[in-house]
């Protein structure tokens, strides 16, 4: 037996580190989308949501996890996409409020429109691993084979972020047209079909994040099945700084884990008022949250 | 060759150009001079598709660019250097070297080693954020992201502002070099007159949106009317 890993400190640490991977990826999506095109898109839990119920209507033709995931996350691109191009490109340039307003109005008519689809009952979705915490020595440790692929899947789609914009030549062309639209335009960059790439880009990473979520035995699909999470998510990056993507996976990691710690030693009804209060002391003390750099957007 | 005829470009009931025809010939520089708010600034970013004239053609031999995206005129070969540099001070310079050499079909690797013969500095500084740059650097490295693409038409807009005369000498002498060495087509827009039509080979000069001189830069530099109210240069 080995009493460290079945300890309650390393416990909380292990399941808290599956929720914050979770909300560092919700975070971490709404950082992409704030950096390339200025919105803060409070539909971003329901885009993936929908994009998720669309891909896995195809378990009724008898279609397994695997080729349904592959659907939600096409689904995810072009919900993506046609919202950037339908919705979204109208509203550049408008006043900040603007574009929330819409976006918070798009979340409500998707959620809606889902439940109108598919009801609002929690969908049980098949699980490609076992959710059951494995033993040591009679004793669980917070760990499951789903929780591990969670862990992993988090990791290595946030690596993929991580690899495309730093070392690649669509990596450099979306960063620069994030940060400096008209001199991208002037040395050839497409920006227009950039900014559309980027919510593409951004509604996967909400897809794969809402796959994890509601593929987990114990919560199912429903319309509302990112709302909670979105919230922590929202934390998160502007804790981390909307500017940084490294900064909104750390503040994510992070809440998940000091979550897990409030739930076990305080109650878990206090989980959401310690966010909110980690939330309003860190934008008390550094307002445009603790990763970003000042200079970041001078050009 | 860039040819100008007849432009007109208005913000709302303002006119910012009127009625301006010139050409710009290959392998040559024209300088476009007046004073603040002639219409310098806006002349290149109509030509670079940034504004949409109300009236007018601007062609580069034969293609007509008015109504072009900004990204297919860049495409075309028209290299655009902003007023303010335009370089990003995130990216390191090798990112921004990178950035410009990425539209056009040129071998990156050489494409860098032609910029860091020609900006030694540059090459020392490739790995630094551009927004550590002094101003003469960034000036450089905003050309240099603008000739790894080898564009035929160069358009530079204020590249002396904010630099010391020994730096705007410097740059001025390369501009001149670039030109005699390749068949680069360069609208130098400058409030700096006299050390435009030193290198230029033509000379445009703007007043409130109008011409009112178009002729070899020899000619305008020894206008003694010109040089008093349109230039400010007084003996």
């Amino acid at each position: 037996m080995d009493p460290f890993l079945t300890s309650r400190i390393v416990t909380d640490v292990l399941g808290g580190l599956t929720n914050g991977v979770i909300y560092g990826m919700v975070a971490l999506s709404l950082v992409l989308i704030w950096r390339s095109t200025g919105v803060l898109n409070f539909a971003q839990g329901a885009m993936p949501m929908f994009a998720t119920y669309v891909g896995f209507a195809l378990l009724s033709y008898h279609f397994g996890y695997w080729p349904c995931v592959v659907a939600c996350i096409i689904a995810g691109l072009l919900i993506g996409g046609l919202t950037e191009r339908l919705l979204v490109r109208r509203l550049y340039g408008k006043p900040e409020i603007n574009p929330i307003v819409v976006m918070v109005g798009f979340l409500i008519v998707l959620e809606a429109v889902a439940a109108a689809i598919w009801s609002s009952f929690p969908r049980s979705l098949p699980s490609p691993f076992s959710s059951i915490d494995w033993q040591l020595a009679g004793k669980p440790i917070a760990l499951s084979p789903f929780t591990v692929y969670e862990i992993a899947t988090g990791l290595l789609v946030m690596t993929a972020v991580a690899v495309l914009f730093r070392f690649t030549k669509l990596g450099l062309q979306l960063r620069a047209s994030a940060v400096a639209p008209e001199v991208s335009r002037l040395l050839g960059v497409r920006v227009g079909r950039l900014l559309t790439l980027g919510w593409m880009l951004s509604t996967v990473v909400g897809v794969i994040t809402t796959v994890l979520v509601s593929s987990n035995f114990f919560t199912g699909l429903t319309p509302q099945v990112m709302d909670g999470i979105f919230a922590f998510g929202f934390i998160a990056a502007a804790i981390g700084g909307l500017e940084s993507p490294v900064g909104a996976i750390i503040a994510g990691i992070l809440l998940g884990i000091a979550n897990q710690f409030v739930t076990d030693f305080v109650n878990q009804n206090a989980v959401i008022i310690i966010a909110l209060a980690l939330l309003i002391v860190s934008l008390m003390i550094r307002p445009s949250g603790v990763f970003t750099k000042r200079t970041e957007r001078r050009v | 060759m860039i040819t100008i005829d007849d432009l007109t470009v208005s913000f709302g009931a303002v006119q910012a150009l009127r009625s301006v025809s010139f050409v710009a010939e290959t392998a040559k520089i024209t300088a476009v001079l007046g004073a603040n708010g002639a219409g310098k600034t806006t002349l290149l970013r109509t030509i670079s598709g940034l504004k949409e004239p109300r009236s007018g053609t601007i062609r580069m031999d034969e293609r007509n660019l008015v109504h072009r995206r900004t990204e297919d005129i860049a495409r075309l070969g028209i290299g655009h250097v902003p007023e303010g540099r335009g370089v990003i001070g995130e990216f390191t310079v090798e990112e921004n070297l990178r950035l410009g050499a990425m539209m056009a079909k040129v071998n990156l690797q050489q494409g860098l080693s032609e910029q860091y013969e020609q900006f030694p500095v540059l090459g020392e500084r490739r790995r630094q954020h551009a927004a550590k740059l002094s101003g003469g650097e960034r000036q450089m490295l905003a050309m240099a992201r603008a000739l790894i693409a080898k564009p035929s038409v160069l358009l530079l807009d204020e590249p002396s502002l904010g630099l010391a005369p020994l730096v705007t000498a410097q740059l001025m002498h390369t501009i001149q070099s670039l030109c005699d060495t390749s068949d680069l087509t360069v609208i130098l827009v400058e409030q700096n007159a006299s050390s435009a039509l030193r290198i230029a080979h033509h000379a445009v000069v703007l007043h409130v949106g109008k011409v009112v001189a178009n002729d070899a830069a020899s000619v305008v530099a020894a206008d003694e009317n010109l040089r008093q109210y349109y230039l400010g240069l007084v003996e």
